[in-house]
């Protein structure tokens, strides 16, 4: 019997490694979500007994600029070559890779050096010229998702809370929401490729949610690199969200889970723009919608405390989530300070509700 | 001196986006960005695959170019295996190498990225960094932002972050070799050089339009940035 493109993509198995990890940090993450990375680091060391390696040595891949038409491709090439020569030197074959962005660029330029071998080699003798360094590519290239989707049935077991509402025992209803070039520009380097991506899908399932399928959810957060780079250009930014959050307003979501640094920060942000300039709010009672990363859903599961794990620095309240979890927190710890120390509250949006 | 066509033809991004466009126009259905402004990358395809010299400098002049989000949607979606955004991104680089870009309001924006994000990599390591995201340039990052940036100090050592050390861990310090690299990099690959002809040809505008130019955040900075 012939298969079905979903069966097809459905059947598609992508090579994760077990263990050992070079872990390469994204720019937007560690500014914008600067809990999530240590987050995603102590779930699989403390969690799941990886081995993960936290190099000081490497830089931005320059993603973001080189899809903003600032930087030659010879330039990138070379950048991520001496990151591939960091992870050598540091004795480790698979390559993760924190952001989506910087995901799309790797898997772009190992693609480019099968199909264009001579760029390899020009590369190599850049990067020799250049700081000295020669690399190899490495075994095995992921982006941090598939790790916790691939171990998401052991994670499951460890779980205190399930993606349910312990109000009324229904599942929680997810979005799912894939950073462009997770797929797009490479099907087959992304779990269920780019039209049936399953790896926060998969998630959703194993933990216990109820997955959301709205007409938009494909569409582009909107970041659009230069267009949000420039502010006389981010009314594409905000539309393209806009479409999304729209088309996914008719299905009562109470979370948003997203794989790329870019796409939860805007669909955080613009919802606040949103709810201040037209007056909209897309979740409960003046709520947004909360918009969470894989490994924050994870260790809020896992019984990681909210404040100690970030969340308060989101601008979407996620107050609303944890009351449906179940999960116990203490309000007055969510905006001190190291040691408790008092430093203020943020101000309150006039129309986003916020606790 | 090399046709526009003939420097167009050297980019592997060129090669692998051209594959005989049909014009079927799958790609401007799917396009965020042709939602939001009169960008339609079937045009961009079409025009290029007609080879005329004066349609392709047209092209690189125009505000056309600069409208892609660079999504790469339209790679997935092509029947024909043509990819509209490494046609773009080819074509923007030829713009730039061009000094062409001046001549288009979108174009000439470049500039603004360039002494953000661009210089950005070269001080910090990274593409964004907290000491540089303010309100007045990014309004939309809202009130638990600010907070965020104005405690950052007490908060990132509250969430366990390597903000302003040299060791591992989030937001760490960049390395002064790792810096090195990083521009010695630049200079051996043309990042340099790409960076210096923005500035250069973009000199040669401001004084057209009568805007102050000195560096970072001048007059026609500003101007490139909010208008």
């Amino acid at each position: 019997m012939k298969l079905r493109k979903n069966e097809i993509w459905a059947a598609h198995q992508k090579e994760i490694a077990e263990d050992h990890y070079y872990f390469a940090r994204s720019c937007i993450r560690q500014n914008i979500f600067p809990a999530a990375e240590n987050l995603y680091l102590n779930i699989l060391k403390n969690e799941l007994g990886k081995d993960i390696f936290d190099d000081e040595r490497h830089t931005t891949c320059t993603g973001i600029a080189y899809h903003s038409g600032l930087i030659p491709m010879e330039t990138i090439m070379t950048v991520v070559a001496r990151q591939f020569a960091l992870m050598n030197e540091a004795g480790y074959e698979n390559f993760v890779v924190s952001c989506v962005t910087s995901f799309g660029i790797y898997v772009e330029m190992l693609e480019t050096w099968k199909h264009f071998p001579e760029t390899l080699e020009k590369t190599r003798t850049a990067l020799k010229k250049a700081t000295g360094k020669s690399f190899e590519i490495p075994r095995n290239l992921v982006h941090a998702s598939d790790i916790i989707y691939k171990f998401r049935k052991e994670l499951s077991e460890k779980t205190r809370y399930k993606l349910v509402n312990q109000n009324t025992g229904e599942p929680l209803k997810v979005v799912d929401h894939i950073g462009c070039h997770y797929a797009k520009i490479f099907p087959s380097h992304g779990i269920g490729g780019a039209e049936y991506p399953y790896v926060l899908a998969g998630l959703t399932d194993e933990w216990g949610g109820e997955q959301v399928d709205y007409p938009e959810r494909r569409h582009c957060c909107g970041f659009g690199f230069r267009q949000y780079l420039l502010k006389s250009n981010r009314g594409y930014s905000v539309t393209n969200s806009k479409k999304k959050f729209d088309s996914m307003y008719p299905y009562k979501p109470d979370l948003i889970i997203a794989n790329c640094p870019g796409c939860t920060f805007f669909l955080d942000r613009w919802q606040y723009v949103i709810a201040e300039q037209e007056g909209k709010t897309y979740g409960e009672n003046g709520f947004g919608i909360p918009v969470l990363t894989y490994e924050e859903i994870a260790g809020l599961l896992l019984g990681y405390d909210p404040w100690d794990i970030g969340l308060q620095i989101h601008q979407v309240a996620v107050e609303p989530l944890l009351d449906k979890l179940g999960i116990e927190y203490d309000p007055e710890k969510k905006y001190k300070g190291e040691n408790g120390e008092d430093i203020g509250v943020p101000e309150k949006p006039k129309i986003l509700q916020s606790v | 001196m090399a046709t526009l066509y003939e420097q167009l033809e050297k980019d592997v991004r060129y090669i692998e986006g051209s594959k005989a466009c049909m014009n079927c126009g799958v790609c401007t259905a799917i396009c965020p960005a042709a939602e939001v402004s009169d960008y339609d990358p079937r045009m961009v395809v079409s025009t290029v695959q007609q080879k005329d010299e004066a349609e392709l400098e047209k092209l690189l002049k125009s505000d056309t170019i600069w409208r892609c989000g660079e999504c790469l949607s339209c790679k997935t979606r092509c029947p024909r295996g043509n990819v509209p955004c490494y046609i773009i991104q080819a074509l923007r680089a030829l713009s730039i190498e061009t000094g062409l870009f001046i001549e288009s309001e979108q174009g000439r924006k470049q500039l603004a990225i360039k002494r953000t994000v661009g210089d950005h990599i070269l001080k910090y390591g990274y593409c964004i960094y907290i000491d540089e995201v303010d309100l007045e340039t990014y309004p939309e990052q809202g009130p638990v932002w600010d907070w965020l940036r104005k405690n950052r100090e007490s908060m990132m050592e509250r969430l366990g972050t390597s903000y302003r050390k040299n060791k591992a861990g989030t937001l760490r310090n960049t390395s002064k070799e790792s810096l090195d690299d990083l521009k010695k990099i630049f200079d051996v690959t043309g990042g340099t050089q790409r960076f210096e002809k923005i500035e250069q040809y973009s000199s040669v505008k401001a004084k057209e339009l009568k805007k102050e130019f000195r560096g970072e955040k001048d007059e026609y900075w500003k101007y490139l940035y909010n208008e």
